[in-house]
């Protein structure tokens, strides 16, 4: 068994009222596992379902509504922190959808808050959020040094009384990338939904979560970022699209999302290559007890999100230093 | 998974999986009193895997996870499987549960109102339940006490007692041996036995009541009680509680009105024997 079950499930919510137990059992640890429960649960609504099954959906409604109205309050903090620098802020990601009242941001699990700014304030917003209460989370000399030479993104930072954390990108890919977006533009073109608060065009977020699904990191957790590029595409105009993925040097990622929402989510049109395939097969590598499958392919995933992100003499000494310290892929 | 068991325990069902048959054949003698689940449709799946291919079958080694899990839990001896289990599902109810305001604690009933015991490890809340479980109360619970949100009424989870070190003796002594789990020696909190709680106790699985008294018993000490303001014992309980903060608002009056409707006392007591005979009597002085 892999995914196909949560994905078919998140498409077409009315084919559940066939489900029997056991692809219920299957259904819930799948989308627990893919972090898709709550928007699964708000996909199904109000539609007839087993009794047992009420409860559990229920409680992840309530759990996404959660999520959001925290997720909301950091951003209103961060907002606080950073007012008296007058910089412009864009929330990214799910803080951003549920503060615009998205599709995508319906029932989706927030982690941290992901902010962009300009990065030439990197080091006064820094400065403004540990006046705030944010604090650094790693200790580690190396990882601190590492992401201010090479990513897009300051170290991961927690607030001391709060304990959310916060990622504050300068852009959306690492330095290190082959692709460069341009960051300047997503701000430039950055829409505002508050008094200090803006977020990316529909275009542009399209571009970035397709870069995060795609040109960075193993694909883990990517059934929950296809989801939301099905949802985005639907509120980006497709010619702006074109023209902007290529402005950031993302068009055969756009295109690549595009085909693979379709297959998931939509109506199944598109042709697939190869390419396409594997890493289909990669997002729905789960089973019936929510466990992953497919150790080999997990791991070549693995190997290329650092093969996308560096040179490959780079690339040898981060894993020789990491690997003594003790890091192992899981 | 190749081996299973779905369990009902008051009102979560918890679909387990296992890479071996020995914790699964344990957790079926030990509830096999108990009534099976109405639809098959659990609230929680929990699996026992293997922390790699290799510790399959050498030096058996189990990673207790499920749908929701710590990515740094240690790693347990094969041996200590059924303490595994019990382990994979306190975690799912600490970290995932949401029906009611769920206190670290343990609880007894007895005409119709319930005594709710609270406090760290060691306290001896557990062995303190387990003896009054044996003496006309009914064991409600040793490890969560369930808070209705609406009606303030506390729900049982009557799963397995974990006994501990000094307090197997105690018990195995009072109860029958077809009750008692096996001898798990050397755990991470020493030597652990568990004990099934009486068939009646898990026939009335679904039924409440509403609280009546919170203790803080305190093994080891001279025979002391005292009581507990409203405010401390809020702080205490906010503390015990693993899901208070995920409920937000209505985690929040419950607990309050639990609070202020509930007396509270810190116990201390030198011996399982005193401790029965001081609650016997506080629960009089209650009435």
């Amino acid at each position: 068994m892999n995914a196909r079950l949560l994905v078919r499930a998140l498409r077409d919510p009315g084919t559940v009222a066939q489900f029997g137990a056991g692809q219920w059992n299957a259904l819930i640890a799948m989308a627990r596992a893919e972090r898709l429960i709550g928007t699964l649960a708000l996909r199904i609504g109000d539609r007839p379902v087993p009794d047992a099954a009420r409860p559990i959906l229920a409680d992840a409604r309530l759990d996404a509504e959660r999520e959001a109205r925290q997720a909301l309050w950091e951003a209103d903090r961060a907002e606080a922190a950073l007012k008296p620098l007058g910089v412009r802020v864009v929330l990214l990601k799910g803080t951003a959808y549920a503060a615009a009242g998205l599709k995508a941001g319906e029932g989706r699990f927030i982690g941290d808050l992901d902010i962009l700014v300009p990065r030439d304030c990197m080091e006064a917003v820094e400065k403004h959020l540990m006046l705030a209460g944010w604090e650094w989370v790693k200790s580690d000399s190396y990882d601190d040094a590492y992401y201010r030479q090479w990513m897009h993104e300051l170290p991961p930072m927690i607030h001391q009384e709060r304990d959310r954390m916060i990622d504050v990108h300068h852009t959306i890919l690492p330095l290190t990338a082959r692709q460069r977006p341009d960051a300047g533009a997503m701000i430039a073109d950055a829409i505002s939904i508050t008094d200090g608060l803006h977020i990316l065009s529909p275009e542009d977020r399209v571009c970035h979560a397709v870069a995060h699904l795609l040109a960075d990191g193993d694909l883990a957790g990517g059934l929950r970022n296809l989801w939301d590029v099905h949802c985005l595409l639907a509120e980006a105009d497709p010619a702006a699209l074109e023209a902007r993925a290529a402005r950031h040097g993302l068009s055969p990622h756009v295109r690549q999302a595009r085909r693979m929402a379709d297959a998931l989510y939509g109506a199944g049109r598109e042709r697939l290559t190869l390419w396409d395939r594997i890493v289909l097969a990669r997002l729905l590598a789960r089973n019936g007890w929510g466990k992953e499958t497919r150790k080999g392919l997990r791991f070549a995933f693995y190997l290329r999100s650092h093969w996308l992100r560096m040179p490959p003499t780079m690339l040898a000494r981060h894993l020789f230093t990491k690997w003594r310290k003790g890091h192992r892929p899981a | 998974m190749k081996h299973r068991i779905t369990l009902r325990i008051g009102p979560a069902t918890f679909r387990m999986g296992s890479a071996w048959p020995g914790p699964i054949r344990s957790l079926e003698r030990l509830y096999a009193d108990y009534p099976a689940p109405a639809d098959g449709i659990a609230d929680f799946t929990v699996r026992l895997e293997p922390v790699s291919l290799l510790r399959r079958w050498l030096r058996p080694s189990i990673f207790i996870t499920g749908d929701h899990g710590l990515a740094d839990a240690a790693p347990m001896s094969l041996a200590h499987g059924l303490l595994a289990a019990e382990m994979g599902m306190n975690l799912q109810m600490a970290l995932g549960w949401r029906r009611h305001l769920l206190l670290h604690a343990s609880s007894v009933e007895k005409d119709g109102r319930v005594l709710v015991m609270t406090g760290e490890s060691g306290s001896g809340k557990s062995t303190l339940a387990a003896q009054l479980g044996e003496r006309g109360w009914r064991l409600m619970g040793d490890e969560f006490a369930l808070l209705d949100l609406e009606t303030g009424t506390v729900l049982p989870f009557p799963r397995l007692v974990s006994l501990k070190n000094r307090a197997i003796d105690v018990i195995v002594a009072e109860v029958p041996a077809a009750r008692m789990g096996p001898l798990l020696a050397g755990t991470a909190k020493g030597d652990i036995r568990h004990l099934a709680p009486r068939a009646d106790a898990v026939a009335r699985m679904d039924e409440g009541a509403p609280p009546a008294l919170l203790l803080f018993p305190r093994f080891g000490h001279a025979p002391a009680i005292r009581p507990v303001g409203q405010g401390e014992t809020f702080m205490r309980l906010t503390q015990a509680s693993t899901n208070y903060v995920a409920l937000g608002e209505p985690g929040f009056a419950a607990l309050t009105r639990f609070v202020t409707q509930v007396p509270a006392l810190a116990m201390d007591f030198p011996s399982g024997e005193e401790a029965i005979a001081m609650v016997e009597r506080l629960w009089e002085q209650q009435r």
